[in-house]
């Protein structure tokens, strides 16, 4: 079956079988940052937006995207630059593995509130599962990149 | 593995009604516990195009479409005021925000699974399941029901004068439940429990006792089993806590 849709803003034709995940598809067009860490829906490594809003792709049915928008991170250089760079110099990550996932689920909290609490924090980035920060790192990354953020707003 | 010979976005329930009556065609909800089956799927059938995605307030109920996701029922202000937040406490510990806005209502209730905290939070209020040919069932008879080949269309929950409270016991963060609670206190006082991952689906105990003896009472009434998160004995430890910290809340 042939299904159309906007990858990272750009309209897209593929060819899929019943069965493709969404995650096999967006890996065959090019988004490598899009990984595969559990294939039970639990790590959050597969993280894409689809229509704005994350999902596992691991979990979506390729077929299910048509019509729709789907974003990687390959879609989001400019906005996820900042804060890719800003946790890489905190010291927030150890193997990076978990990283895209991360950041994109990150960005989608920052943009549904952009001033999370780290109750908040902690409860949105549940379903990313990383096994050698123990969490602690990133968490402080976030704060710190969000105060950055703030003072850097209002220094403008 | 699970594998699809063929996907059909379905342009009404009649068209997936009768694709469904084939023993080898699944309707796929969030598809995230089907996918861990080990199933050659015939024809998967997708409801999304049927606008069963929404949630309706009106005076006396909240309509909730079969392919509401658990991150929607979440946020939803209506139903978080009408349920004094228990709605977001059923669902906040479902593995995680990517998962929730996969996961369906529908799929969820249909399932009748043992670990559903959805199926708590539910049973404990005033619910319906409207079923395509079956019609209006109340929840707590559909719970009992065996799988047909019917299809689920929406939850309909009637709006009454009770305070909700939930509570849930997990090994970890994100885990599914080794017990989870969730208490309905009317107007008139009276209390209901839905008591669910037993780990067997949720059952609903109204007792008429003494609001002291509830825990007790409710312990009595609740069959309770084993698997690798809690002995059963465990658990029937759990419902008498659980079923005394909602009260505790719900007499503040």
């Amino acid at each position: 079956m042939t299904i159309q849709f906007t990858l990272n803003h750009k309209k897209v034709s593929a060819e899929i079988s019943p069965d493709t995940v969404l995650y096999d598809l967006v890996r065959s067009l090019g988004c490598a940052s899009v990984k595969c860490g559990c294939e039970t829906s639990n790590c959050g490594l597969c993280t894409v937006f689809l229509d704005d809003v994350p999902v596992l792709s691991c979990s979506v049915l390729a077929a299910r995207a048509d019509g729709r928008c789907v974003t990687t991170l390959e879609g989001l250089q400019q906005e996820a630059a900042e804060f890719g760079a800003f946790i890489a110099d905190q010291g927030a990550e150890q193997c990076g593995f978990c990283n895209p996932g991360f950041i994109m689920n990150a960005l989608a909290l920052f943009r549904q509130n952009p001033d999370p609490g780290e109750d908040e924090i902690k409860e949105y980035l549940a379903g990313n599962l990383c096994r050698c920060s123990g969490y602690e790192g990133q968490l402080r990354g976030i704060q710190n990149f969000l105060a950055w953020k703030k003072q850097k707003e209002v220094a403008q | 593995m699970m594998t699809i010979r063929e996907y059909k976005k379905t342009e009404s329930l009649e068209e997936a009604y009768q694709l469904n009556q084939k023993k080898a065609n699944r309707i796929i909800g969030g598809m995230l516990w089907l996918k861990m089956e080990k199933i050659n799927v015939g024809t998967a059938i997708d409801l999304s195009g049927l606008g069963l995605d929404t949630i309706e307030e009106t005076e006396q109920e909240f309509r909730i479409g079969a392919m509401v996701t658990l991150r929607m029922l979440e946020q939803h202000p209506g139903f978080h005021a009408y349920t004094n937040g228990a709605a977001r406490e059923a669902v906040r510990h479902i593995v995680g925000v990517q998962f929730r806005n996969l996961a369906t209502v529908g799929g969820s209730v249909y399932g009748r699974f043992g670990f559903s905290d959805v199926l708590t939070l539910l049973l404990a209020m005033q619910t319906d399941v409207e079923l395509y040919k079956g019609g209006i069932v109340p929840l707590a008879e559909f719970v009992k029901m065996p799988y047909d080949r019917d299809i689920l269309v929406r939850i309909i929950v009637h709006k009454e004068k009770a305070a909700f409270c939930y509570r849930s016991v997990r090994p970890t963060k994100t885990d599914f439940p080794a017990l989870t609670c969730c208490a309905a206190r009317t107007e008139d006082g009276q209390y209901r429990f839905a008591v669910g991952a037993r780990p067997m689906p949720a059952v609903l105990v109204c007792p008429t006792c003494a609001v002291q003896d509830m825990p007790a009472a409710v312990q009595q009434a609740v069959t309770t089993g084993s698997n690798i998160r809690g002995s059963a004995a465990y658990r029937r430890h759990l419902t008498g806590v659980l079923v005394k910290r909602c009260i505790e809340q719900l007499e503040q």
